[in-house]
């Protein structure tokens, strides 16, 4: 039996409640193996040669200059595009197959034309969660969040920070192990960062593997555990977040943790 | 222009006093039209949407097909019907020429294609918006078509409509298969086209003010519906 799916049998979908305490869930889908991923559009490596391998019980962020590659890696570890060369591997399954257990948030997420409730409805019935149990998961899922008092107002009429942890709920209800996030916190104001940085450490703390890019180096500090930097498409550095914020080994690294703007 | 003006009072007056004879052309032409309407949005939109998101073999063929019907002269569609339903013709033993099911096939025909067309469009667009999403939520099949059906609703009021507007104004198609027969297949443009020709102004006029007034009214009630829904979802 695969890894993924004997997690699935070995604690089945409907104990895990969203805000259950802290227990190791990610074993089965992690690590993440990414081997010599390779990008490329038209001449232009975007991803060149990315290998490394994330182990459960850490949030990782991914920094780095605008055209590193941030987002384009989650992408290929959320198994939207297919790599040129190289692998990714989720407890050894293709990323395909553990999209049960990953779920992903756009920077700009897509909401539907419905209620908020009805959007987290939504995801939890493509995942296949029985109509009985959504109703009960939707709750939850807006609870933690914070929009219980948003439930039913049309999604795109909310503001650009509530429309964000709608965004995550809606990721967060059909209950992953591991969440993407693609600049969670862009475009928003200190309150909404703030309300959606408490989320994220929730979500960490009910037991999800967090791998988020971020541009912004004190949102690193404040959620890291360890930090990927990316910089041309490399990986230069996978380093714990202290080690990385004190002591950065790579000239980029230095040169981004000062501000300097990179080319 | 004093005939105009007579044929004016003439047709107000009908109007007004609610004449059988003429209700009972609108009341006609309208359950012809709306349910021709009605079938071709439940072929028309399904099928506009699987050509936007499903890849076949012949399926930009059937996209070019489609928009180039959107344009077919209603009587040739009128023609083919009527050869299918004559009494030698492979439908014939239906017995459906000259009634109003045949008028609604014929309308439903010509309307298809245009709500199709309209909706692959619609479809197309939004599925470049969302197609991401749906993928990384693994949402796909039927489950995203109607997702995406239903969040393109207020464009495809719009095409609705269009179909409506054709529907409600051909008169080709309509003359043909149903033969305008009094009290049984008369609706408001074969009439118009008949009283003219015979010099009945009043009664012709009478049925175009009502066509143009209902023509109205449906769009306009169309557009506040689809701008009220718009404001309260984005």
């Amino acid at each position: 039996m695969s890894p993924i799916a004997a997690i699935a049998k070995a604690d089945g979908l409907a104990e895990h409640g969203a805000t259950v305490a802290s227990r190791d869930v990610t074993s089965g889908v992690l690590p993440l193996v990414v081997s010599k991923l390779v990008y490329r559009a038209g001449r232009h490596r975007l991803l060149d040669e990315i290998s490394f391998t994330l182990r459960p019980n850490a949030n990782t962020m991914l920094l780095g200059p605008n055209g590193a590659g941030k987002s384009l890696l989650l992408r290929l570890c959320h198994g939207l595009l297919e790599p040129e060369r190289g692998s990714v591997r989720w407890g050894g399954e293709s990323a395909n197959r553990a999209h049960r257990w990953v779920s992903m948030v756009f920077q700009k997420p897509v909401l539907l034309r419905r209620s908020a409730a009805a959007n987290i409805d939504y995801a939890l019935a493509v995942k296949g969660v029985p109509r009985a149990a959504r109703k009960q998961r939707v709750n939850m899922a807006l609870a933690d969040a914070g929009l219980e008092h948003l439930a039913t107002r049309p999604a795109r009429v909310l503001s650009g920070g509530e429309q964000q942890r709608l965004a995550i709920a809606r990721a967060w209800a059909s209950q992953p192990r591991v969440l993407l996030l693609d600049e969670p916190t862009s475009n928003l104001d200190p309150a909404a960062t703030r309300a959606i940085e408490t989320l994220i450490q929730s979500i960490r703390r009910a037991g999800a593997r967090i791998i988020m890019s971020t541009h912004d180096l004190a949102q690193a500090r404040r959620l890291g555990d360890e930090v990927l930097f990316m910089h041309k498409g490399r990986v230069l550095e996978h380093t714990p977040a202290g080690d990385f914020f004190e002591r950065p080994r790579s000239a980029p690294a230095r040169a981004f943790l000062r501000g300097d703007l990179l080319s | 222009m004093s005939e105009f003006y007579a044929a004016l009072v003439t047709a107000s007056h009908l109007i007004l006093s609610l004449d059988p004879g003429l209700a009972e052309i609108v009341l006609l032409s309208l359950r012809v039209s709306l349910v021709a309407v009605g079938l071709a949005a439940l072929i028309g939109m399904p099928l506009g949407a699987a050509i936007a998101l499903y890849h076949f073999p012949g399926r930009s063929v059937l996209a070019t097909l489609l928009s180039a019907c959107m344009g077919l002269p209603p009587v040739v569609v009128g023609l083919v019907i009527y050869l299918l339903l004559s009494r030698s013709g492979p439908l014939g033993p239906l017995g459906l020429l000259f009634t109003p099911t045949a008028m609604i096939i014929a309308q439903c025909v010509l309307v298809t294609p245009i709500i199709a067309a309209l909706t692959r469009q619609t479809i197309t667009d939004l599925n470049e918006e969302y197609d991401e999403q749906f993928r990384a939520m693994g949402a796909g099949g039927l489950r995203k078509m109607r997702a995406l059906l239903w969040d393109g609703r207020f464009s495809l009021v719009t095409a609705v409509l269009a179909g409506f507007g054709r529907a409600s104004a051909e008169v080709g198609a309509v003359l043909i298969v149903g033969g305008n027969i009094d009290h049984v297949t008369r609706v408001m443009t074969t009439t118009i086209a008949l009283e003219t020709s015979k010099g009945n102004l009043a009664l012709a006029l009478a049925l175009g003010l009502i066509l143009i007034a209902i023509s109205i009214s449906v769009n306009a009630a169309a557009v506040s519906v689809r701008d009220v829904a718009y404001r309260r979802y984005r």
